[in-house]
């Protein structure tokens, strides 16, 4: 790029800015009252946290497709970081890192599970309590407790795929309610804790995946 | 001045930042933060401009925290193509873009 054009770009997102700026300004009130329909339907979405309620239920599919993303950057990882046998040498791991490793990733796996069945009725859920696992895996690697994923096994491909699985289910097996993930009222809290729980366990381990396809392969010390 | 709007405000500003780094920026790396940049200026501003008058609103939260998912899910992947073209070429930069930044 010229150094022309380069002057040309920041020149033309100054503008930007400043429009967008004034525009934010000059903004009126919303037109249509969102929280307010939310708080009117919260009691039939069978959790009691708004976020949570919008997430699973008045716009589950969202979450649905999110999912899927998050399964197909997986796929797309896994198509380009095919193993070629490129190891680095490394030191092996601190015994006091190794120790404090072991200490946590009990009291995260705990602080997962708070989470998720928090996340009815308070900040919290599927996707918090699955990054705090994810977080798990990835001391664990770092603290060379648990070394790169080279070879998916079968166990962890069906973990990766099993919380879209059984949200698909979900979804196909109430497609006869109308809509898309139209849950039963009387139901929808047992099915959004199911669905959950799925999630929990498959964005802990497709987040974790993100990192232990990607890390350098260790040679075993 | 309500602290909703000024967080919406900082948004936009991040926003460009990104957008323009995006397009200016030839090393695919710094690319790949300025995307990111990019993303939490939309982010702040959608959370932001939702309760300027004071209240709270969950749609823009839940799609936000929605959007921070799949953001993280894309710059891992961006990270593991980059990765590959530079063992591949030893590059980190498109073909096409000459020398700069």
């Amino acid at each position: 790029m010229s150094a022309f054009a380069r002057f040309a770009t920041v020149l033309l997102a100054a503008l930007f800015a400043t429009t967008l700026v004034a525009a934010m300004f000059n903004l009126g009130a919303p037109t249509v009252d969102l929280p307010g329909a939310v708080a009117a339907q919260l009691t039939h979405s069978g959790v009691a946290h708004p976020v949570a309620a919008v997430l699973l239920n008045f716009r589950g599919y969202d979450t649905l497709l999110e999912v899927a993303v998050l399964l197909l950057a997986l796929l797309g990882i896994l198509g380009v970081s095919h193993d070629d046998g490129v190891t680095t040498p490394t030191p092996p791991g601190e015994p006091v890192l190794q120790a404090l490793a072991r200490m946590a990733v009990p009291f995260m796996i705990l602080t997962a599970g708070y989470l998720l069945w928090v996340g009815a009725h308070r900040p919290g859920g599927a996707f918090q309590a699955g990054v705090v696992l994810a977080a798990a895996v990835v001391l664990l690697n770092l603290a060379r407790v648990l070394p790169a994923w080279t070879r998916p096994g079968l166990l962890l491909r069906l973990g990766w795929v099993s919380g879209f699985l059984i949200f698909l289910a979900v979804a196909a097996a109430l497609i006869s309610q109308g809509h898309l993930l139209q849950y039963p009222p009387a139901w929808a809290g047992a099915l959004i804790l199911l669905i959950e729980v799925g999630l929990t366990i498959s964005i802990g381990l497709i987040m974790s995946g993100l990192f232990l396809l990607l890390t350098e392969r260790q040679t075993s010390p | 001045m309500s602290p909703g709007l000024i967080y919406a405000l900082a948004g936009a500003l991040l926003f460009v930042l990104g957008a323009t780094g995006v397009i200016v920026l030839a090393n695919l790396l710094r690319k790949i933060l300025a995307f990111n940049l990019l993303g939490s200026g939309a982010f702040l501003v959608l959370v932001g401009l939702a309760q300027r008058d004071g209240g709270t609103d969950p749609l823009p939260q839940a799609m936000v925290l929605t959007g921070i998912v799949v953001a993280v899910a894309a710059t891992a992947l961006a990270l593991a193509l980059l990765r590959r073209l530079h063992r591949l070429t030893g590059q980190t930069r498109l073909p096409d873009e000459k020398e700069h930044g």
